[in-house]
């Protein structure tokens, strides 16, 4: 890595920084999409920049943007980035913060080596690779931020969809809806394993009516799960399971034998309700 | 070695395990519990295991021969607390229990052994 | 009362360098296995590893259950060894390796061993087929009269 003669860069960025604040909002100004207060935002993060560049320049002599004396440069460009994602900006919209300031610190570059060509050539390309490296820590930084946001999104969707509810004292439910997979089910079950625990339930009722399919691998997570639930006190019925599914399950050779299992939620209720000790019945009312 | 206290209430004796045991500790628990069953004629025996985040093989060998023991004796054995990180963990490794019964607390575990039967 | 001591031994391994120029990296713990308080010691060892570095209760669990198993079967069925704990740093994933290893008599019919209810002392004998399904990862070297080597690994991405 070659060493900036820093007197240059560093020292065009803090003579000129008004002019090339200016060059650089124009830059931006004509690759993203602009409104009010975006234009304020730009205006506010890149006045924050400039200096900050301009110092670390002055600091370090090292062009590697992984090292520590960059640490603060990193750390703006990476809220910008994370601002970015959450305002619906593309990648490239974000890395053109960094690339837009290329070409006016260019062009002061090259007007402040006017006699000394060569070292001209070398300084810009030495910036060039600089804020190359800039740029694509900033995409770097968006890539990963985007994924974040997915997979909390995913946590998210995850919970909502699978709530547990008390039907009774000692009852629990889970309805279960949509396609399940591994993953999924291994949550669900988890945290209706939790739920039995909190509420002392004796009986859960697994409902998988609104679950079109079910696969081998669901089908043991779901036999697990019921196993755990009996090894700790508890027990489980099945209920609400389609005609489909039932031809899946025995021509997957899944054996349910120890389990028991009702055709709807209802019939599974007064199951379980009969189970710990109480029946339903109707009272005559007077008019 | 320190050994793990029992308790009587009743004809019943309870033990909450605490500690993550070892097992020459577990043994002794297993020896303590069944001299006590005869010295103080209990038909009853409650062994918590809220405590336990781990449950092994051993230790639910432990569990399952105490309980065999105890019913020669003539008395119930009732497990209860099981942590669902424990019982997932157990059929995992396909340990069934087979001739514990289990309840969820200590509460329930008390109704069930003195349920006639 | 001689204390046993455990050996924090902190081991670089040289990785591929990725582009951004992360080493794959990891940190062994060893720990004897004579005692019965040793396996309690190594239950707890790979306890706090295992949460250090942000596995879940349940795969905690699981894998402190497999260590368990193994570590009981150095000591009774390998005359006692010891057991290396080691965090290990990926790029794309971080993780745990344990290794059990004692210089017994090693394991003549290996895949009886394997089978579910194999015992030759008195336990369940569930312990490598157990720790099999418990873990990601499984390995077992063994040679009769040379002793027995396990290695389990469980992984995480981040």
């Amino acid at each position: 890595m070659s060493s900036i003669k820093s007197t240059q860069l560093a020292a065009v960025i803090s003579q000129f920084q008004e002019q090339l604040l200016e060059g650089w909002l124009a830059g931006l100004a004509s690759r993203l999409r602009r409104d009010k207060n975006a234009t304020a935002d730009f205006h506010h993060q890149a006045a924050q920049f400039l200096p900050l560049l301009a110092k670390t320049l002055e600091q370090t002599t090292s062009t590697n943007i992984e090292d520590a004396g960059w640490s603060d440069v990193r750390q703006v460009l990476t809220e910008i980035s994370q601002a970015r994602v959450r305002q619906g900006y593309t990648p490239i919209e974000t890395a053109s913060f960094v690339f837009s300031l290329k070409e006016p610190i260019f062009e002061y570059l090259r007007k402040a080596l006017v006699d000394f060509p060569q070292q001209a050539t070398d300084e810009i390309a030495t910036a060039s690779t600089l804020f190359d490296n800039l740029g694509l820590y900033t995409i770097e930084v968006y890539q990963k931020t985007r994924e974040q946001i997915i997979m909390r999104q995913q946590q998210e969707l995850l919970e909502l969809s699978t709530p547990v509810v008390q039907l009774w004292q000692n009852v629990l439910a889970l309805p279960l809806i949509g396609t399940l997979d591994s993953a999924r089910t291994q949550v669900v079950m988890e945290s209706l394993l939790q739920k039995i625990v909190d509420t002392g339930a004796l009986i859960a009722i697994i409902d998988i009516t609104g679950v079109p399919t079910v696969d081998t691998l669901v089908a043991q997570h779901l036999l697990k799960t019921i196993a755990a639930a009996r090894l700790m006190g508890a027990d489980c019925i099945i209920s609400g399971i389609r005609p489909q599914i039932a031809q899946t399950i025995v021509h997957l050779g899944v054996n349910l034998e120890d389990v028991i299992t009702k055709a709807t939620l209802a019939d599974a209720f007064i199951v379980a309700l009969q189970r710990t000790g109480l029946t339903v019945n109707t009272t005559r009312s007077e008019r | 070695m320190e050994r793990i206290p029992i308790l009587r209430m009743g004809r019943l004796l309870l033990v909450t395990i605490q500690v993550d045991m070892h097992d020459r500790l577990a043994m002794a628990l297993q020896e303590d519990l069944t001299t006590r069953i005869v010295k103080d004629r209990a038909n009853g025996v409650l062994i918590d295991i809220s405590a336990l985040d781990i449950v092994d093989s051993f230790i639910g060998r432990m569990i399952s021969d105490t309980a065999a023991m105890a019913k020669i004796l003539d008395a119930k054995t009732v497990l209860v607390g099981m942590q669902p990180a424990v019982a997932i963990t157990l059929v995992e490794l396909g340990l069934t229990l087979e001739g514990v019964s289990t309840a969820l607390n200590v509460e329930l575990g008390i109704k069930m052994l003195e349920q006639p039967g | 009362m001689i204390q046993s001591q455990a050996t924090t031994l902190r081991v670089n391994h040289m990785g591929n360098e990725s582009f951004s120029a992360r080493l794959n990296s990891g940190e062994t713990t060893i720990l004897p296995l004579k005692t019965d308080e040793d396996v309690v010691r190594l239950r707890k060892q790979v306890r706090d590893d295992l949460v250090a570095l942000g596995f879940s209760l349940i795969e905690q669990t699981k894998m402190v259950t497999a260590a368990s198993e193994l570590a009981r079967n150095t000591l009774r069925y390998g005359g006692g060894g010891e057991a290396h704990v080691c965090r290990r740093y990926e790029s794309d994933r971080t993780g745990i390796e344990l290794s059990f290893i004692d210089q017994g008599p090693g394991i003549e019919n290996l895949e009886l061993a394997m089978t579910d209810g194999y015992t030759s002392g008195g336990g369940l004998g569930l312990g490598l087929s157990g720790a099999k399904r418990l873990a990601d990862e499984f390995q077992i070297d063994t040679e009769p009269g040379k002793g027995t080597t396990v290695k389990i690994a469980k992984w995480k991405f981040c």
